[in-house]
């Protein structure tokens, strides 16, 4: 077990490993988002109320959710990072930071442009909204924190304590946030909350969200590996790897 | 029972840059090790290994046999780590930066003792002023105090002699040498040349190696 | 020569290293005093950005309090260890053989007493001057009091990470602001909910719950915090 484990952590291995899976994850991805956002975006029946702009759910919601899933991802690397001193957590970590930011702020913007139709203005202090933009605050303090320090190591260990520290209160915030709205917005109309959605409406979101995860781990894996060799440029194997590809291409 | 520190196959690499490979040392009662070797190959992070500070290496640390990681409370109570910064507090008197450096370690203490050690390392008069009110040397000899003034077998010193006059110098030697005479064991690093102190052993950390191709 | 066994007088060294602390910073009393000045400070500047129209002011008071109340703590966190850390003496804690998590809660307990617990006892004047409605006035002090410590504790996380670091000040803020934001939700609300002739019980419970909650994890995450600034 322990040995397994530890060869998964070894960057050769990984690396291996990861350039068999990558291409399936970028097909399905690429699969899932085209079905996705064709079918959601022009064959799932318009809502009611909100007419065609409820579309932007097919973008918003996935979105949403990958920013929390990375932050939760986030700390679990750096907890393996900080446990067991598996230096692939930390570049994974590493790159799943800027992603998770992304899509922070791809759920804030999208949001927002929701909000236009829907509330006649660009932004509300909705729930939702000001969790997801404190949210936000909390990845770009842990990309922050790691590029301040002058030495790698002592980076990844700091922003993973941040990332941890983030991931316990996340929901504390999330709670603190939805009861403070509840105090000052009483009955305000929430974006996603409605009832049972019919299905023709579901389905493409399911597909949506499966697809921004597929997104994310092919990514991720693209990007751990770019990581893997950056830092392990003064290896052997890299070297004969690039050597390698040299020779070929 | 007598204590020993060892160390097996320590390989430290910081961001890419190896300091050193598979060192093996042992310490045990009235030995002096000697740290040397060029500037950035290493000592104070070997000295910060070695105290127990840094636990990002390979290999194996080992107190009285025990692995370090669980046995670190008790080696700290035979530690007495001195480093680059003196540890002492400008706006307090000796006095009290002693009196908390005894209290860190779970002891009350007793004035009348922490006024004799001031006394012996030449600062007599001086225990009542706030430190930053002394030189660097006197601040200096103020941390060296803790030498005398708390009772701990293995000292770690990273550059010692810095900032301290001559006599200061030959006083710490002696200081140093009737520790390993009594069965105590130190590590240090200098770039003093020392005077003969007893069963010297010396540690030579090479060049820094950089194990990125090309540099 | 004999091993040493550690001494298990956890009392002694936390004592110790709370009277020292205090020494330190009543020795500099500018560092006691420059929060609330600024707290003060902050507070006037509303009056003269807004409107001096004392109704309108009775109505963002508590919201100003606190987040001025706040700002002050955070300002004064960037110090609680830097010295410490400039000076060598923070290694020589980290080499004690006592429980970190223990030592630097006791350093964290000195903050609150100098800077959050001053604050809280001045918010009332200030909310004087707000035209704070006067039932809330014993609320809004023993809310800052139970508030800051959570701020003084889970500020002292982001001063350790960031201790290590030659300008760590405007970082600092960006990694601890948000972290206070549940804080400052259930403080600021507690006021106001008696204002409006609320009970704030609930409020102030939820607020002591933050401070356990606080009070159980943070001294470990600082102690860790502490380890990795240390070698940075």
């Amino acid at each position: 077990m322990w040995a397994f484990i530890h060869k998964l952590g070894s960057p050769k291995w990984f690396y291996t490993i990861s350039s068999r899976l990558q291409p399936w994850f970028w097909g399905l991805a690429i699969l899932l988002l085209l079905v996705g956002s064709v079918w959601g975006l022009a064959f799932a029946p318009s809502d009611y109320q909100q007419g065609n702009s409820f579309r932007i759910i097919y973008v918003h919601v996935p979105a949403a959710i990958l920013a929390q899933s990375c932050f939760v991802a986030m700390a679990v690397s750096g907890v393996i990072f900080l446990v067991w001193k598996i230096k692939i957590a930390d570049m994974a970590a590493t790159v799943i930071a800027p992603f998770g930011a992304a899509m922070t702020f791809v759920a804030l913007f999208s949001g927002a442009v929701w909000g236009m139709p829907t509330w006649g203005t660009w932004w509300v202090w909705d729930a939702r909204l000001t969790s997801m933009l404190i949210q936000l605050f909390l990845y770009l303090g842990v990309i922050a924190l790691r590029g301040a320090f002058a030495s790698r190591d002592s980076g990844a260990r700091a922003a993973s304590v941040l990332a941890l520290v983030g991931v316990v209160n996340i929901p504390i915030i999330k709670y603190s946030v939805n009861w403070w709205n509840t105090l000052h917005q009483p009955a305000t109309f929430t974006l996603t909350e409605r009832p049972a959605m019919p299905m023709d409406m579901w389905l493409p979101l399911l597909i949506m969200v499966l697809g921004f995860y597929c997104f994310f781990i092919a990514l991720t894996l693209t990007r751990t590996r770019n990581e893997i060799l950056r830092r392990e440029s003064a290896k052997r194997w890299v070297r004969e790897l690039v050597a390698d590809t040299g020779r070929r291409g | 029972m007598a204590f020993r520190l060892e160390a097996r196959g320590l390989t430290c690499e910081r961001d890419d840059r190896r300091l050193f490979q598979a060192l093996d040392l042992d310490v045990g009662p009235g030995e002096v090790l000697r740290v040397e070797g060029p500037n950035g190959s290493g000592k104070t992070t070997l000295l910060k290994i070695l105290s127990g500070q840094l636990t990002d290496h390979e290999g194996e640390l080992r107190w009285c046999g025990q692995p370090m990681r669980k046995v670190r409370t008790a080696f700290l109570a035979n530690l007495l780590y001195l480093g680059h910064s003196p540890g002492i507090k400008a706006a307090l008197t000796a006095v009290e930066n002693l009196a908390w450096y005894q209290a860190l370690s779970g002891e009350h203490g007793d004035e009348a003792e922490r006024l004799a050690v001031l006394e012996e390392i030449g600062l007599y008069g001086f225990e009542d002023v706030p430190v930053a009110q002394l030189s660097a040397g006197q601040q200096r000899r103020v941390a060296l105090a803790r030498l005398s003034l708390t009772q701990r077998p293995l000292w770690v010193l990273d550059e010692p002699f810095t900032a301290i006059d001559k006599q200061g110098v030959a006083r710490l030697e002696q200081r140093l040498l009737a520790h390993a005479r009594a069965g105590g064991s130190v590590i240090l690093t200098t770039h003093h040349e020392l005077a003969p102190l007893g069963e010297l052993r010396r540690i030579t950390l090479g060049q820094a190696v950089c194990n990125r191709s090309g540099e | 020569m004999q091993v040493i066994e550690p001494k298990a007088e956890l009392g002694i060294a936390v004592r110790a290293t709370i009277k020292r602390d205090m020494t330190l910073v009543l020795r500099r009393r500018s560092e006691v005093i420059n929060p609330l000045v600024f707290f003060a400070l902050v507070i006037t500047l509303f009056p003269l950005g807004i409107s001096p129209d004392p109704q309108m002011l009775a109505a963002i008071a508590p919201g100003l309090l606190w987040v001025a109340a706040l700002l002050a703590t955070q300002l004064s966190l960037d110090t609680l260890f830097r010295s410490d850390y400039d000076d060598g003496s923070l290694e020589q804690l980290l080499l004690s053989p006592q429980p970190l998590p223990a030592l630097v809660l006791s350093k964290t307990l000195v903050h609150w007493l100098l800077t959050g617990l001053p604050l809280a006892l001045m918010a009332p004047l200030l909310g004087l001057m707000l035209a704070l409605p006067g039932q809330s006035y014993a609320v809004l002090a023993f809310s800052l009091a139970l508030g800051s410590a959570s701020l003084s504790l889970i500020g002292a996380i982001g001063a350790a990470l960031t201790v290590g670091l030659s300008r760590g000040g405007v970082l600092l803020s960006l990694l601890v602001l948000p972290l206070y934001i549940p804080v400052l939700i259930f403080g600021a609300g507690a006021v106001q909910v008696v204002i409006l002739g609320g009970n704030a019980a609930p409020y102030l419970a939820i607020l002591g719950a933050q401070l356990c909650l606080a009070l159980m994890l943070a001294p470990w995450a600082i102690a860790a915090a502490l380890r990795i600034s240390i070698n940075g």
